[in-house]
């Protein structure tokens, strides 16, 4: 609570350090949404928390958020149950709910809190899922998201991703700052600052380290930070660009590029910085490394062909064979973690907008109504896609659901927003 | 840029002014920068700037430099290119041979040479494509007979960028920069 109340005071006081929080609206939802009621958690805690860190609003909002549920009005249901014994199915029919969230919080010893939440079948009247967690005060937001995975998962068969984080650039009053904050966009930290560029920052498979293209230097030059100690080593500064760095799976190397000779080629190297080799030749430009999921590819973008195009190539280096041939600016690739689906950005008539390939069919849709996108991935799970966008000049982020059903925009924060990439679970 | 431009300008005509005219601590007022200019013209040694940080090398720069003379095309800087392209058009090919001739003539000089791009597609390619660009013109100098060690390329891709809405703004930020040491 007193840590609640200071943290907001923090980010009265300190708007300039980019601290302002991003919050996430959902617009337009799955063609069938699953009618969930989630009951506020009893408190014996006594606690009088924040409501938009209460619990039971930050899963509701959490659910909707994804599109995929459509999250019902509990207030006017005469029975408010925190417990099995209390649930009179009947009220909830009455509202069409299919499934139920109930739960409690208690204090525990030691200020620690027990948190206890069961997911019901509301037709089937039976109990899903029943859980309970034992944390500290500090850990309610995290723990509200866990939830959320759960009933994600039980409800829709697929893993949930609101205990992920997501990574972005923010500009504001002439400073650039990498950030990092709970995919709604809540407890964004700031991981390094600078009055120069900051771009491309790429998260290590484990979610512990961060590589980025830092301008401090006055020219890109690639640094791997981690989110633990804070610590961070040059990655790469070679002569010319270093830039667009990729771990690959196992999280020993990383693509990058450089333009060593001239023209911006791409390169594998160690992740201590040593055992540099150049994979990619060509006269053209080669940049955006990605790594397919199994590491034995390295998609990436060229326009050896005259335009920007993605291709793949054997990890180790070898013939390119292009992937994307449908218009004539496609850039940026990223896979999905099954690697069977592509998103890139891709020029049509009307801008710059996200795609999907799927790369067994070759079939290609584009996903954004907005214009001016860039830096698309993909969430864990592969359902959405977060990308930058403008709105009113500024950079915003968005997302899109892979079927283009869904859509989330970022809310105007004040800020200039941009180069996102959604990361994997918090640890 | 413009502005450290002017800046640079205007120390070396206060540096000039009070190392010529022996005036000590006299305030440079920007009006008079040409005049002192022009009463400076006569250089006081033919020696070629080895360390241009000494006064009376900035001087010998300051009143015979035809880079800051805007009758001359050395003073034209920007270079511009067409969408997803690094080709130096024709149209500033007498400008990249001024600036060669230029290097050739001062060995000495040293030139880097920026490449921007604009904001739309990828950063990542569009840093890529401000290098070409920075290094198309590189070339283009080159084969008329500067060194490489004169030049330094650089690319900013998107990142100095404008937010632009229209194919006249975006077409300003899709340029190479020429800058000469110590400007």
């Amino acid at each position: 609570m007193i840590k609640n109340k200071f943290f907001l005071f923090l980010l009265l006081l300190l708007p300039t350090l980019g601290r302002a929080e991003l919050t996430l609206e959902v617009v337009g939802g799955a063609a069938q949404q699953i009618p969930i009621a989630v009951v506020p958690f009893s408190s014996q805690a006594g606690s009088t928390q924040l409501s938009q860190d209460n619990i039971s609003n930050v899963i509701g909002a959490d659910l909707r958020l994804s599109g995929l549920f459509r999250v019902l009005e509990t207030r006017g249901v005469s029975s408010q149950p925190h417990t099995l014994s209390e649930v009179k199915y009947s009220d909830w029919t009455a509202i069409q709910a299919q499934a139920l969230t109930i739960g409690s919080l208690e204090s525990l010893p030691g200020n620690r809190l027990k948190v206890s939440f069961r997911l019901l079948d509301v037709l089937k009247q039976n109990q899903l899922l029943a859980m309970e967690f034992n944390i500290t005060p500090a850990q309610q937001r995290a723990t509200a998201h866990r939830i959320a995975d759960m009933i994600y998962e039980k409800l829709t068969g697929e893993k949930g991703v609101f205990a992920t984080r997501i990574t972005y650039v923010n500009k504001e009053n002439g400073r650039y700052s990498l950030q990092v904050a709970d995919a709604d966009g809540f407890n964004p930290q700031t991981v390094v600052s600078s009055k120069e560029p900051l771009i491309s920052p790429s998260w290590s498979p484990d979610g512990t380290k961060l590589a980025y293209v830092s301008f401090e230097k006055k020219k890109p030059v690639i640094f791997v930070q981690s989110l633990v100690s804070g610590q961070r080593i040059v990655l790469a500064n070679f002569k010319g660009n270093n830039s667009a760095p990729a771990w690959s799976p196992d999280g020993t190397k990383l693509a990058i590029v450089l333009t060593y000779s001239a023209n911006s080629q791409i390169y594998v190297i160690n992740a201590d910085g040593t055992g540099l080799q150049q994979v990619s030749f060509s006269n053209g430009i080669d940049t955006e490394p990605e790594w397919s999921p199994d590491g034995s590819s390295i998609y990436f973008t060229s326009n050896r062909g005259g335009g920007p195009q993605i291709y793949r190539m054997p990890a180790a280096g070898g013939e390119a064979k292009r992937v994307t041939f449908e218009g004539s600016y496609n850039v940026s690739p990223h896979l999905s973690t099954d690697g069977k689906l592509l998103t890139f950005i891709k020029q049509t008539s009307t801008g710059f907008k996200v795609a999907v390939q799927d790369l067994a069919t070759g079939q290609v849709q584009t996903l954004s109504d907005t214009s001016q996108d860039e830096s698309p991935s993909f969430a864990p799970n592969g359902r959405m896609i977060l990308y930058a966008t403008n709105v009113g000049g500024r950079g915003s982020l968005a997302a899109v659901s892979v079927d283009g059903r869904v859509k989330q925009r970022l809310k105007d924060t004040g800020g200039d927003v941009r180069e996102p990439s959604w990361g994997t679970s918090q640890n | 840029m413009k502005k450290s431009l002017l800046m640079s300008v205007l120390l070396a005509a206060t540096l000039a002014a009070c190392s010529n005219n022996a005036v000590k601590e006299k305030p440079a007022a920007p009006v008079v920068e040409s005049s002192k200019s022009s009463q400076t013209s006569q250089p006081s040694a033919p020696a070629k700037e080895e360390t241009a940080s000494t006064a009376s090398a900035v001087q010998t720069e300051v009143s015979v430099n035809p880079l800051k003379d805007p009758n001359n095309i050395l003073s034209k800087r920007s270079i511009y290119f067409d969408f997803d392209k690094d080709e130096v058009k024709a149209e500033f090919r007498p400008l990249v041979e001024a600036h060669a001739k230029y290097l050739v003539a001062n060995p000495n000089a040293k030139v880097i040479f920026q490449g921007s791009a604009d904001n739309r597609g990828s950063r990542e390619y569009n840093l890529s494509l401000g290098q070409r660009r920075s290094v198309a013109v590189k070339k283009a100098v080159n084969v008329l007979g500067a060194q490489d060690k004169q030049i330094e390329t650089v690319s900013y891709g998107e990142e100095k960028a404008k937010d632009c809405k229209d194919e006249t703004c975006y077409q300003q930020d899709r340029r190479v920069d020429i800058v000469y040491e110590n400007e």
